[in-house]
């Protein structure tokens, strides 16, 4: 508990990054207690409410109450972009640390096929991945973890390329490790890191890849809410009339890419031995 | 005694796009038990090129051991297949490196490095590793060896994390300890009692040393025999005290003229020019273009390797 209290004031911002992601996680676990109204029953005459007492962050078109929507919605945002994002990072550092380690052919396969998916843009790789996997929550998860894997395979494998030239790895294989204990002892906890940032920072795009997709009606089918749906459905048309309809499946995300950036922070300081004392 | 180590006729190239770079070249020396060896030489002269060639750590390819045999204890090293090898690597033979600084993983406590080394050749468990840990710090006279294995390198000082990596290196108790520059980049007052520390080590341990240096100093310091090596050759072998009070060769000449003295106030002598590039050497002797007594037939083959005086052997022509 002291430790805890110890950290928290040495990190103040990771708490509070921590205490928001914290906030939304348990918010998509008890969605259906907290949830004021059932986030699919329509209802025309609430249609384009404004906030008020029954719809407190106001309705969408079809009279659906938007912080219900918000609540629920927070199940499939999450899990699509924590899925997505650790699936992808896992394998991108995997493919990275490879590649970067033992070199050779693999690495020259594994590089040319990453600059021919980093030359995609991520929706259009998604968007294809999706049309031939049909339309779930798992298919859009996949589809969206596959093109982060080439950004983070780069990232790592240039950072292990200059982790193996470091003197403690000489230095252990001249004690007689071998390779494989190399790049897991002394390679891969170097790279963390890197890891950490790009992770955080790829959380908010995959969000909104997932509300590209679901837009095109290819991500979580309706009528099941996920904020990227919610905001890009209604940027268009009600940006004007109905802005909550915008305002607040905007912030959600805005809230959780923070949070996630300002914990991912505080995780990679506190990860760092140098940073200890 | 027998010694532990023998090194005959090794050979190291290097294939670069430029040619071939002979970095170490028909090199044969001897440790026994218990000895220190220096070798000695300017940079760029194939020193830590052959320290890397007896652990069998030349990145490969393009280095290349192209000769030779290096037998630790009767065991030819460069006939063994790559697990044998790492086995023998910290076991049998292992080494430091200059750089203390950069030498530890910073992301590891201290203690869990050594432990690991232990845990590598020994079947020991992961409490007996930590334990020999500690009393590795504590055999290198870090004081609280305990609270120290507990920390991170950045909490050590330069000399305190060279102690550490001489620790880890003597963990498994090895035959041979190749120590490659282990002071240099260590201050004058630390560089004393580092060497003290590595002597005291050899005398308990009955390790055999093989001490790579440019420090003269060092070198009349603690070693007993030492090999001047040139251009990736050896060119004068002797007992320090031989080889200090009648050096054969030009080349040892000229770095012990470069060597300030107490008490004698003259100017001190440099040896004109560099070592050629290791691509591209002279037909002859290696030293004849900067050598001030060179003959002609220096210029045209390479002198052999004589023994001058008893138990001191030189390769020079004039000399």
């Amino acid at each position: 508990m002291s430790e805890f209290i110890y950290l928290a004031r040495r990190y103040p911002l990771g708490l509070a990054g921590g205490v928001i992601l914290l906030l939304f996680v348990l918010m998509a676990i008890f969605a259906n207690i907290i949830a004021p109204l059932d986030p699919l029953t329509t209802n025309p005459r609430a249609s384009l409410a404004a906030p008020g007492t029954t719809y407190m962050l106001g309705a969408d078109m079809m009279g659906r109450d938007v912080l219900s929507r918000l609540i629920h919605g927070a199940r499939i945002s999450l899990a699509v972009a924590l899925g997505a994002t650790f699936i992808g990072s896992g394998l991108g550092m995997l493919l990275g640390l490879i590649s970067g380690y033992v070199g050779g052919w693999f690495d020259l396969i594994v590089q040319r096929v990453a600059e021919i998916m980093q030359s995609l843009p991520l929706l259009v790789m998604a968007l294809v991945i999706t049309a031939s996997l049909g339309p779930s929550l798992v298919n859009t998860i996949i589809a969206i973890a596959i093109p982060l894997i080439p950004n983070v395979a780069r990232v790592i494998r240039a950072n292990v390329l200059s982790l193996r030239e470091l003197n403690y790895v000489e230095a252990a294989h001249a004690i007689g490790m071998s390779n494989t204990r190399i790049a897991a002892l002394h390679v891969l906890p170097n790279t963390l890191a890197p890891l950490i940032v790009l992770a955080t920072a790829q959380l908010g795009s995959t969000i909104l890849t997932e509300a590209s997709l679901s837009f095109l009606g290819l991500g979580v089918p309706e009528p099941y809410p996920s904020w990227g749906r919610m905001l890009s459905e209604s940027a268009a048309e009600y940006m004007r009339t109905a802005p909550w309809l915008v305002i607040f499946p905007g912030v959600a995300i805005s809230a959780v890419v923070f949070g996630a950036n300002l914990f991912g922070d505080a995780l990679r300081d506190y990860l760092d031995p140098r940073m200890g004392d | 005694m027998a010694p532990v180590l023998e090194v005959s006729g090794l050979s190291t190239v290097f294939h670069t796009r430029t040619g071939t770079v002979r970095a170490v070249q028909d090199v044969s020396f001897s440790v026994e038990p218990g000895e220190t060896m220096a070798v000695v030489g300017e940079s760029g002269c194939g020193k830590t090129m052959m320290a890397l060639s007896l652990m069998r750590l030349i990145p490969s390819p393009p280095g290349e051991i192209t000769a030779g045999s290096v037998r630790v204890a009767g065991t030819d090293l460069l006939k063994l297949d790559e697990p044998t090898m790492r086995d023998m690597r910290g076991s049998q033979i292992a080494m430091i490196f200059q750089e203390p600084m950069t030498a530890l993983n910073p992301l590891l406590t201290v203690g869990k490095q050594i432990a690991e080394m232990v845990t590598l050749h020994e079947k020991v468990s992961g409490r007996a590793a930590k334990e020999r840990a500690v009393e590795m710090l504590h055999h290198v006279k870090i004081p609280e060896p305990r609270r120290r294995a507990g920390e991170y390198p950045h909490q050590m000082s330069g000399g305190m994390r060279q102690r550490a990596m001489i620790a880890m290196a003597l963990a498994c108790k090895p035959k041979v300890l190749i120590a490659d520059e282990p002071t240099t980049a260590l201050d004058v007052t630390i560089q004393a009692q580092v060497l003290d520390l590595i002597d005291d080590l050899r005398q308990e341990l009955g390790t055999a040393v093989v001490l790579i240096t440019h420090d003269l100093g060092v070198v009349a310091e603690v070693a007993d025999r030492m090999i001047v090596m040139y251009a990736g050759r050896k060119v004068e072998e002797g007992t320090v005290a031989e080889l200090f009070a009648h050096p054969r060769h030009p080349y040892l000449q000229g770095l012990l003229n470069s060597v300030p003295r107490v008490g004698q106030p003259k100017r001190l002598q440099e040896i004109a020019g560099t070592v050629p590039p290791l691509s591209n050497l002279p037909p002859g002797c290696a030293f004849a273009p900067r050598c001030p007594s060179a003959v002609a037939q220096c210029r045209d083959a390479i002198p052999p390797l004589d023994e001058k005086r008893p138990g001191h052997r030189a390769a020079c022509w004039v000399t």
